[in-house]
């Protein structure tokens, strides 16, 4: 897992300002598509329903999370792959996709966020007349 | 002020808020020399240790791992984890980005020397594997009382 320093320059100000002060995980992400929406897998190990946030800010969506572990007292870090322990990774959406009606779900500490398209983009099958 | 507090409850934020200083301090990346069986950022499953005079505690950052693949074998202080994660598409779907790991795993860690490898315990929950290991009495420091 990576830090998200390199989103100062994707981001918005206010995602910069923040990153200069929080570490965030960036999540390894899934996403594919099929006829009726598109469906978004991230990894977020240790965050459970109640520590997750999706929020849909305009265009934007926005995935945080923090992880919860439990430390007994006393102890030293030894060995560390991950150290923090915040998630958030955002994108953007596109407008044939029904920003009101996307589901999330945790399972394992793995989100499944699906967004359904707008019935009029899904795909019709338009029949051909004539011989 | 900061957007992510709007989601949360402010009175358990606060508590979860030591929390997440006191271990992101903790974990924090300090340099020094890569121990020989670190692995590259982003590998799956990530791992953080962590000791305490009683026991060491191993992390695993397994999301989405199914936890009766997962193999757990402690030979003296050396632990070999091994598990499976699928992340199968469903069929005919169009992929736009596949970060996430797919496959068979094994990653092997090395513990301090005193641990006892007949007193592991091991849970898994949100995704994170967390194993912890007591430490074997006798190394353990004793307090000697002054009379």
């Amino acid at each position: 897992m990576t830090d998200t320093k390199s989103m100062k320059t994707t981001e918005s100000g206010q995602v910069q300002r923040q990153a200069e002060q929080e570490v965030f995980l960036r999540p390894a992400v899934d996403i594919y598509e099929d006829s009726t929406g598109i469906t978004v897998k991230a990894d977020l190990p240790g965050v459970s329903r109640d520590r997750l946030d999706v929020q849909v800010d305009g265009n934007n969506l926005i995935v945080e999370g923090q992880a919860v572990i439990n430390m007994p007292e006393g102890m030293e870090s030894r060995y560390a792959d991950v150290n923090a322990t915040r998630f958030r990774r955002s994108f953007a959406l596109s407008n044939e996709l029904e920003a009101d009606n996307i589901s999330a779900e945790i399972n394992k500490g793995v989100l499944t966020l699906r967004m359904p398209k707008r019935a009029e983009v899904q795909p019709r099958k338009i029949e051909v007349t004539g011989s | 002020m900061f957007d992510y507090l709007t989601g949360f409850d402010h009175d358990v934020f606060d508590q979860f808020e030591r929390m997440r200083r006191q271990m992101d301090v903790m974990f924090g990346d300090r340099g020094g020399p890569l121990g020989i069986r670190s692995v590259a950022a982003g590998t799956y499953p990530a791992i953080n240790v962590g000791a305490s005079p009683t026991q060491v505690d191993v992390y695993v950052f397994a999301a989405g791992a199914d936890p009766k693949s997962l193999d757990i074998s402690l030979q003296q202080n050396l632990l070999t984890l091994s598990g499976e994660r699928e992340t199968e598409l469903p069929e005919g779907a169009q992929a736009y980005r596949r970060e996430r790991f797919n496959g068979s795993f094994k990653r092997v860690i090395t513990l301090p020397e005193d641990v006892d490898p007949d007193k592991v315990n091991a849970a898994y929950r949100d995704g994170v594997l967390h194993i912890t290991v007591q430490r074997k009495e006798e190394l353990q420091p004793r307090k000697i009382e002054v009379k």
